[in-house]
């Protein structure tokens, strides 16, 4: 569908970036659709912090001129399918497990919970700022026909909705989706000639930290400064920009909490200071930084966050159903609290 | 006769085998850097701060203070179910490394940071034992 819609055939692919976490090999796609010749082939592991990696896996491979035309995509069954961590064989957890597991803090929702309070504790960040940011990413689904959470919020509906791990209540949480997406990237000369307008990828970075493990980390110093804080700098750096050259973001919003923590990561106010940028509606439509203008991993689908990505492409293209006037430079962001990536898309 | 799901235990590796030994036994150990002393937790090969392969195991005060914690309401692992809601806590021990565990005779309400704890222990299977933390005496 992807190649279609741009214009290109299987025959026209010459390489291909995945998630690490992809149960399709490579060569089944070759085999199935016929691809030639895969030219360059490599994977992003780290779950959801790995979708803005993959993409800029596949512009570092065209760029070089390893490749020509590069996809990337996610395909899951979260919604149907099972639970990763519920499914262990053994009851003996191995690896980093062994230190989270056996205690009960097993759920994602709970890793990300346990820094959500700290943040609390440092910074005072409080159940309305969060509700600020939900209610705020739930507006913009409201205009997406594709969002699945597409009724309004109000405080009162989020307080009151039941906790899943005090400090957060469900609609911190995202959404369990199946879902496919897929993205093209090609040359700026190639894409030029194709159906669909062009976005170009100005920057792409990825990070971890030190002492970083899999999953959310107390372990470091400062556990509140995550792998994205090391992205962003990168990012930034590499595209010649700061955060006031970008127009509208996409971030990563497994749980609410994360909005918060990237807003300062990425440098759009000081550390502490996110939950206050949201509740004054910085993220809605005409706000200073509209943010998961679709509505995102909260209300339109959870799909490891390559949904931001093609939501990023449509504010480019100008087709979002949340759209930012004079849309010319969009930050996307993937997982934090586990190694992650960035990048920033931009107008021809 | 228990169809009561397992709760999950440590699988030790190489690194971690001292530490979990030494639970067995209700000894708290950690693990310092036999070139540099440099603490580490969670317990690797190497020092990440003068890259030794030497490491040896101390004994640890067993004290700390809660610098997170979070109450975890259903759905959870099997294992967990009864005892929603459970806390879980983050102590800050006092030779600076943080670890994951669960505080026992508090109510959920009455957590607090900067708590003062104090290492108590959990026999969950035979040779198994996990740090778990009371309030300080």
């Amino acid at each position: 569908m992807a190649l279609d819609e741009a214009g290109l055939t299987p025959k026209d692919v010459d390489g291909l970036v995945k998630f690490s976490l992809e149960n399709t090999m490579e060569v089944e796609i070759v085999r199935n659709m016929g691809i030639p010749n895969l030219a360059y082939f490599s994977d992003v592991a780290y779950g959801g912090g790995a979708g803005c990696g993959a993409v800029g896996h596949a512009a570092m491979a065209i760029a070089t001129g390893v490749a020509e035309t590069v996809v990337v995509w996610r395909a899951r069954n979260r919604g149907s399918g099972g639970r990763p961590w519920a499914t262990r064989a053994s009851n003996k957890q191995p690896g980093e497990m062994q230190w989270f597991l056996p205690f009960g803090l097993s759920r994602p929702v709970d890793q990300i919970a346990m820094l959500t309070r700290r943040h609390m504790i440092e910074y005072g960040t409080t159940a309305e700022h969060l509700g600020h940011v939900a209610i705020s990413v739930r507006e913009h689904a409201t205009r997406n026909p594709n969002a699945m959470m597409r009724k309004s919020m109000t405080m009162e509906d989020y307080l009151n909705v039941r906790m899943v791990s005090e400090p957060l209540r469900l609609y911190d949480c995202c959404l369990e989706s199946d879902g496919a997406l897929a993205l093209v990237l090609t040359t700026p000369d190639r894409a030029a000639s194709l159906k669909q307008p062009s976005v170009l990828v100005r920057a792409a970075s990825q990070g971890i930290g030190p002492d970083h493990l899999v999953m959310a980390n107390y372990f470091t110093p400062n556990p509140l400064d995550t792998p994205a804080r090391y992205a962003a700098q990168e990012l930034y750096r590499l595209a010649g920009m700061g955060p006031e050259d970008i127009d509208c973001a996409q971030f990563y919003d497994a749980f609410s909490p994360l909005i918060v923590i990237s807003l300062e990561e990425y440098g759009f106010c000081k550390p502490g200071e996110g939950g206050p940028y949201a509740a004054e509606g910085n993220l809605k439509l005409g706000g200073a930084l509209p943010s998961n203008t679709s509505g995102s991993s909260l209300s339109e689908a959870y799909v490891h966050g390559m949904n931001l990505i093609l939501e990023g492409v449509r504010q480019l293209r100008g087709t979002s159903t949340s759209q930012v006037h004079d849309c010319e430079n969009v930050l996307v962001t993937s997982g934090n609290g586990v190694p992650t990536s960035s990048l920033i898309l931009r107008k021809p | 006769m228990s169809s009561q799901p397992l709760r999950p235990v440590p699988g030790p590796d190489d690194a971690s085998e001292p530490f979990w030994e030494a639970c067995a036994r209700h000894e708290f150990l950690l693990q310092y850097c036999g070139a540099c002393g440099a603490v580490r937790f969670p317990p690797r090969p190497m020092c990440p701060a003068c890259n030794s392969f030497d490491s040896e195991w101390r004994p640890a005060s067993g004290r700390g203070r809660i610098w997170s914690w979070v109450i975890a309401h259903p759905p959870v692992l099997p294992a967990f179910a009864d005892r929603t809601p459970y806390n879980v806590i983050v102590v800050e021990l006092d030779e600076g490394v943080r670890m994951i565990g669960n505080l026992l005779d508090v109510p959920n309400d009455q957590i607090a940071e900067g708590m003062e704890v104090e290492i108590a222990w959990e026999d969950v299977e035979d040779g198994v034992s996990l740090p778990a933390w009371r309030p300080a005496s």
